[in-house]
């Protein structure tokens, strides 16, 4: 039962990051793109505990930690790009 | 027992994958920028949140080691995601938006986008291009009064 669940989890979250992908690529806007690469950096870090529950390990915790640590930076980052033409004033 | 576990698990991945699929759907579906904010930072935030509180429920069921580590994914990205939605939406009001098509923000003052005041770097600069010029200006008053002050006592030697 649970490796249907698993099974259903993973496809859901796929088809929810090819999603993302055609959201960043025809924008039409900067900030949709950013809100994109946001969310595929957020479904990236369900796959991946999806994938550690899948092989039983606890060892993809520490990369989806890195994952959401990278995420949030790089987002913020982009988004103080746009608003003011500079990272660290 | 083990019934129960798997069922929770079971439920808690089907929730967590229909919620980060919605999410995702919405942020192509809905018409423009500021819905389209509205659907990922929140669906997804839950349908992570959902997968991770089921990871965590499956290694303490079934491995027998219960991992904290998943909390604290969640508790950051729950943390994080308004932050990163303010972020996006100031800088879609800023790019995509008019003062003069937004109604009045509560309070005193504008939006605080739009006000040049906000600029605190924009304000430093001046401030620092001011005593610049303030400097420069003593500077020549000063050489001025020597130049004249040497050319005046070689009139008196003369």
């Amino acid at each position: 039962m649970i490796t249907v669940a698993l099974m259903f989890a993973i496809a859901c979250y796929a088809v929810a990051l090819l999603f993302n992908l055609y959201r960043v690529v025809i924008g039409p806007g900067v900030t949709d793109r950013i809100l994109a690469l946001d969310t595929m950096a957020i479904n990236a870090i369900a796959l991946l505990v999806l994938f550690g529950i899948w092989e039983g390990t606890a060892i993809f915790f520490e990369a989806s930690i890195l994952y959401a640590m990278t995420g949030f930076v790089a987002t913020v980052a982009y988004a103080k790009f746009v608003l003011r033409g500079d990272i660290i004033e | 027992m083990e019934l129960f576990w798997e069922i929770l698990i079971a439920a808690l991945l089907v929730i967590g994958g229909f919620f980060g699929l919605v999410g995702s759907f919405g942020l192509v579906k809905l018409p423009d920028p500021m819905t389209r904010l509205h659907a990922p930072t929140k669906a997804a935030t839950l349908g992570v949140g959902a997968v991770l509180i089921g990871s965590m429920v499956y290694f303490a069921a079934f491995k027998g080691d219960l991992s904290l580590h998943e909390l604290m994914i969640t508790l950051f990205i729950f943390l994080t995601a308004p932050i990163t939605a303010h972020f996006i939406a100031k800088a879609n009001l800023l790019r995509d938006w008019r003062p003069e098509r937004l109604p009045p923000p509560e309070g005193e003052g504008d939006w605080a986008v739009y006000t040049p005041a906000a600029d605190t770097s924009a304000l430093e600069l001046q401030e620092v291009e001011d005593a610049d010029k303030e400097a420069a200006r003593e500077a020549a008053q000063a050489a001025a009064q020597a130049a004249a002050g040497t050319t005046g006592s070689e009139a008196e030697r003369g």
